[in-house]
C-alpha cells in the first residue's frame, strides 16, 4: 500500500528529476511522434540511444522500468502474433496448414516491440522522476494557453490537484473498508468474474458515500478559507526554466532535424 | 464594541422543516475571549459557529463581526477574519503538500507570491511545523494536520479562531499538541478562540462557557461555576473533571470536602492540608 | 480462544526501497477469556499487530497460533475464515464499512458469507440487536439515517453476530462524546462478563485500560517493550511517558499527592473507588495517630 502512497514516483535528484515538468511532458509526447517518423534501423539505433542515456541519467535501477512493461506484456504479446499471422509478405519462413510467417511478418513484429517498449520506457521516465503534482502543474502550463477560449484551466488544475492529493486518502480508506470486510468473511479474490464483481458492492457503496462526505466537508472547508472562483487568485508553485531544459529541447531539435532529413535522403 | 456580536438568530437548514436549529441566540464576544461551546448533540454548538463566517446564513438576526454587519458584500472581509478548524483532518487539507495547504487561503484573497512566502513560513513557525513544508498531509499525524490548518489560518491574520470539535478525532498526543498550539497562538496575539470540545482539558482554557440546548444558550458561566454541575456535565457531552469525581467519591465516604470547584493541584494542596491537621 | 505470537517480524513490501519493518521479534500471549489492553503511541505498531489478529497480515516470519491454528508464511492455511468467524475485529470508527439498505441486512451480511442462509442470518441479526442497545424496530431502518454512535452499534452489531470467541476494538471510542465512550465500553464489559467473550481492547485510553483490561501489553517502535497487570505497567510514570505514553489520571493523581513522602502509597490505584479508599485510610491513619500524640500532649 505504500508504494500506492507514493504513487510511481521514485524520489531522487538526478539531471532528469530536476528538468521542468513541462519539458519533460513535451519531450515525452514529441519523442512518441518521433517513434513513428522513423525508418530504417539506424534511426531505431538513435532513438534506442536517446531512451538508454535519459534513462541512465535518471540514476533509478533499469529494473523499474522493465516493471513498466510488465502490466503491458500481454498487449504487446498479442500484437506481436497478430503482426505474425497476419502480415502479408513473400518471403515465407515458416508454414503450417492456413499459418503462414513471413520475414515481413517478423520484422513487423520485431519493429512493434521496440516501438512499444520505447514508448512505455520514455513515460516511465516521466512517472518515475516526476511526481503527479509537478505533472499536473506542468499540464495547467501547457494548458493556460487555452484560457482564452474560456476553458477554466486554474479550476481544471485545482481539482486535478486535489484529485491527486486525496488519492493516497482514498487508497488508506479502501484499504481499510477492505479489511473491515474481509473480517466480515469476504474473500475478495475467490470466485469467478461474476461473483467476485458482487464482492466488490460492500466495498464501493462504503467508498462512495465516504467520498461524498469527504467532499462535502473539503467544500465547507474551502468556502470558510476564501475560495470563490479562480479569478484574481494568486499562485504559490512556480515553474521553473532551466538551461537544462533549453538544452533537452535543442537536442529534441536536432534528433528531429536528423530523422526528417534521414528520411530523404537515406 | 465587542468583536462579535449576533441579535436574535433564527436558522433551520430547510423552511419546510418546522424546527428551527437556532432558535433565537443574541449573544457578545470580546476580543481576546476564550469561549468554549458545549451541549448535547444535535443543540445547534455547530450550527451556531457556521453563522460567523457565512457558512449558514441565517433566517432572521444580525451577525456583526469586528463592526461589520454579515452580508453579501463583506462575507469574504469576514471569512479572512474569521478561520475555522473542523472535525476531520483530512478533509480540510486542500494543499498536496504542507505548504501547498497554508498557501491556499493567501492564494484565495490574492495575496503576491514573494509575500505569501514569508507568510507560510511565519505561520508554520507558530505552530511548530517549519520542518515539514514539502510532506504530504499522507506522511502526517491527525495532530500535525490539524495544526496545518490553524497554520493556515494564521497566515491570513485572523481575529477569531474557531475550533468546531477540532480535537475529537485525535489521539491523547494529538489533542495536547493542538490544545497547546492554540494556547501559544492565543498568548502571542491575542486572537479570540471559540471552540467546540467534549474535551474537558480544554474547556478548561475558556473564559466563558455557553452552554447549550435545543437551539438556544441556557447559560454562560466561568468553567469554575459549569464544572460545579457534575454529572449533568456529561448530558452536555462534557466529563465530570477528576477532581470533582474525586471529591464526591471522597465525599460519600465521609469526608467533609468543600464545595467549590477545585483544579487536581488544589485539591491535593487540600488534601494534605487537612491530613497536617488531624 | 487463545492467541499466541511466537517470534513474529513483519516487514511491509520487502525487497522493494520501500521495504519498512514495523514487527521485530513479537512474543505474547492473549489468555483465553482475558481482557487484555494493548497500548502504545501512533505508529509502535499496534494496527499491524491487530490485522494478524484474524489473519488479515500473515507474518513474514514466526508465527501466530490462532487455538489450535498456526499462521505462517511456511504453509497457507486453507480456510481463513474459520479463524475469522472466532476472532471477530470492530475497527476504528467502523461505521464506515456499512453498505447495505436496511440495518438488518447489513447485520446478515457477516454469517451470510460464512454459511449461513439469509433467513437464519437474518434472525441472529435480529437477535443482536438488544446486545447492542437497539431494538427489532431498527431491521429495516436505512444504516443512514442513525446517528454516528447508533451507526457504530449497528457495525459492532455486525461483527457480534458471528458469535466470535475474541472480539478485537480498535480505538472503540475514538471520536465519541464522554457519554458515548461510556454506553460503548460498559457494553463491552457486559459482552466480556455475561458472555465470557475474550477481549483485545487496543487504546490510547489509559482511563480505559486501568477500569477494564486484567492485562495489558506495551508497544514501542514495533517491539513488546513491557506486560503485564495495569496495576504493574502503571506503576513505571516515567518509563511509560518516555514511549510518549500516558497513565491513568488516578495514577497521576497519586503521583502529585506523593510529592508529599508521607503520601507514597503502596499499589498503584486504578479506579477512583480505590483511590478514595486509599486517601481515607491515609487520613484515618494520621486521625488516630494526632489523637495517640494528643493523649501523650494531655
Amino acid at each position: 500500500m505504500d508504494k500506492l502512497i507514493l504513487g510511481q514516483y521514485i524520489p531522487g535528484d538526478s539531471f532528469i528529476h530536476r528538468l521542468d515538468p513541462r519539458t519533460k511532458l513535451i519531450s515525452s509526447i514529441w519523442f512518441i511522434l518521433l517513434i513513428f517518423m522513423a525508418s530504417g534501423w539506424w534511426t531505431y539505433g538513435l532513438l534506442i540511444a536517446t531512451v538508454f542515456i535519459a534513462a541512465k541519467l535518471s540514476q533509478i535501477p533499469i529494473r523499474y522500468y522493465i516493471n513498466g512493461l510488465k502490466p503491458l506484456t500481454f498487449l504487446i504479446l498479442i500484437t506481436v502474433i497478430f503482426q505474425l499471422m497476419f502480415s502479408q509478405g513473400d518471403t515465407i519462413l515458416f508454414e503450417f496448414g492456413w499459418l503462414r510467417i513471413t520475414q515481413e511478418g517478423l520484422i513487423n513484429a520485431v519493429l512493434i516491440i521496440i516501438r512499444f517498449v520505447l514508448i512505455v520506457f520514455m513515460s516511465t521516465i516521466l512517472t518515475l522522476t516526476t511526481t503527479p503534482l509537478e505533472i499536473a502543474d506542468g499540464i495547467e502550463a501547457l494548458l493556460r494557453p487555452l484560457k482564452r477560449f474560456k476553458v477554466p484551466v486554474q479550476e481544471i488544475a485545482l481539482i486535478l490537484s486535489i484529485a491527486l492529493r486525496f488519492v493516497p486518502t482514498l487508497m488508506q480508506e479502501t484499504e481499510k473498508i477492505m479489511n473491515a470486510q474481509r473480517a466480515r468473511g469476504v474473500d475478495f479474490s475467490a470466485g469467478n468474474l461474476l461473483e467476485r464483481m458482487k464482492k466488490v458492492v460492500p466495498l464501493l457503496i462504503p467508498l462512495f458515500i465516504s467520498s461524498i462526505d469527504r467532499a462535502d466537508q473539503l467544500a465547507v472547508a474551502m468556502t470558510a478559507r476564501g475560495y470563490h472562483g479562480g479569478e484574481m487568485r494568486t499562485k504559490l508553485r512556480q515553474l521553473v526554466w532551466s538551461r537544462n531544459d533549453w538544452l533537452i529541447f535543442g537536442i529534441f531539435t536536432g534528433l528531429t532535424l536528423f530523422l526528417v532529413v534521414g528520411r530523404f535522403i537515406i | 464594541m465587542s468583536l462579535i456580536s449576533l441579535q436574535n438568530l433564527f436558522y433551520r437548514y430547510t423552511t419546510s422543516s418546522e424546527k428551527f436549529v437556532l432558535n433565537d441566540i443574541s449573544l457578545t464576544i470580546e476580543k481576546g475571549e476564550w469561549i468554549t461551546l458545549i451541549g448535547a448533540n444535535g443543540s445547534g454548538k455547530s450550527t451556531l459557529v457556521k453563522t460567523l463566517n457565512g457558512l449558514n446564513v441565517p433566517q432572521k438576526g444580525e451577525v456583526t463581526i469586528d463592526g461589520l454587519a454579515l452580508n453579501e458584500e463583506n462575507i469574504w472581509t469576514i471569512r479572512q477574519k474569521v478561520g475555522m478548524v473542523f472535525q476531520n483532518p483530512d478533509n480540510q487539507f486542500v494543499g498536496s503538500t504542507v505548504q501547498d495547504d497554508v498557501a491556499f487561503g493567501l492564494e484565495n484573497i490574492g495575496v503576491p507570491r514573494e509575500e505569501m512566502i514569508e507568510r507560510i513560513d511565519q505561520a508554520l513557525i507558530r505552530v511548530g511545523m517549519e520542518n515539514f513544508k514539502q510532506m504530504e498531509p499522507a506522511r502526517l499525524s491527525g495532530g500535525q494536520k490539524q495544526r496545518v490548518a490553524i497554520a493556515g489560518i494564521l497566515a491570513l491574520r485572523p481575529e477569531i479562531i474557531v475550533l468546531d470539535e477540532a480535537t475529537s478525532m485525535l489521539d491523547p498526543k494529538g489533542r495536547a499538541e493542538v490544545l497547546s498550539t492554540v494556547k501559544s497562538v492565543k498568548e502571542e496575539s491575542n486572537v479570540t478562540v471559540i471552540s467546540i470540545t467534549h474535551d474537558i482539558n480544554e474547556a478548561a482554557q475558556a473564559d466563558r462557557i455557553f452552554v447549550m440546548e435545543q437551539g438556544q444558550i441556557k447559560h454562560v458561566d466561568t468553567p469554575e461555576e459549569i464544572f460545579k454541575l457534575g454529572e449533568e456535565l456529561i448530558d452536555l457531552g462534557l466529563n465530570v473533571p477528576f477532581a470533582e469525581q474525586l471529591k464526591e467519591e471522597l465525599a460519600r465516604r465521609g469526608l467533609n470536602v468543600p464545595e467549590e470547584y477545585m483544579t487536581e493541584e488544589r485539591l491535593v494542596e487540600w488534601l494534605w492540608k487537612y491530613d497536617s491537621k488531624m | 480462544m487463545e492467541i499466541r505470537f511466537e517470534n513474529v517480524n513483519f516487514t511491509y513490501q520487502p525487497d522493494t526501497p520501500f521495504e519498512n519493518k514495523v514487527l521485530h521479534d513479537i512474543n505474547f500471549t492473549i489468555k483465553d477469556k482475558s481482557y487484555t489492553a494493548i497500548v502504545g503511541h501512533t505508529g509502535s505498531g499496534k494496527s499491524t499487530i491487530l490485522q494478524h489478529l484474524n489473519a488479515l497480515k500473515i507474518p513474514t516470519t514466526g508465527s501466530v497460533w490462532i487455538g489450535d491454528t498456526e499462521i505462517s508464511a511456511k504453509d497457507q492455511v486453507k480456510s481463513l475464515n474459520d479463524i475469522r468467524k472466532e476472532v471477530g475485529v470492530v475497527f476504528q470508527f467502523p461505521e464506515a464499512q456499512l453498505f447495505e439498505e436496511t440495518i438488518g441486512k447489513d447485520i446478515a451480511f457477516g454469517p451470510q458469507n460464512f454459511g449461513l442462509s439469509e433467513e437464519e442470518a437474518l434472525k441472529r441479526a435480529e437477535e443482536i440487536l438488544p446486545v447492542v442497545g437497539l431494538d427489532a424496530s431498527f431491521m429495516d431502518r436505512s444504516p443512514f439515517d442513525l446517528s454516528g454512535g447508533q451507526m457504530r452499534r449497528v457495525a459492532i452489531a455486525g461483527v457480534l453476530v458471528m458469535k466470535p470467541s475474541v472480539l478485537v476494538l480498535d480505538e472503540p471510542t475514538a471520536g465519541l462524546d464522554p457519554k458515548g465512550q461510556f454506553e460503548m465500553m460498559s457494553l463491552f464489559k457486559e459482552l466480556h462478563e455475561k458472555q465470557d467473550i475474550t477481549i483485545v481492547l487496543v487504546t490510547h485510553q489509559m482511563e480505559d485500560v486501568a477500569d477494564y483490561a486484567d492485562h495489558m501489553i506495551v508497544l514501542d517502535e514495533g517491539r513488546v517493550v513491557g506486560e503485564g497487570a495495569p496495576g504493574e505497567v502503571f506503576q513505571n510514570e516515567q518509563w511509560l511517558q518516555s514511549i510518549q505514553l500516558d497513565v491513568p489520571k488516578t495514577v497521576e493523581f497519586a503521583q502529585m499527592l506523593a510529592e508529599d513522602e508521607q503520601w507514597v502509597l503502596e499499589d498503584v490505584p486504578l479506579t477512583i473507588h480505590e483511590l478514595s479508599d486509599f486517601i481515607m485510610e491515609k487520613l484515618q491513619k494520621s486521625a488516630v495517630q494526632g489523637e495517640r500524640t494528643g493523649d501523650v500532649d494531655g
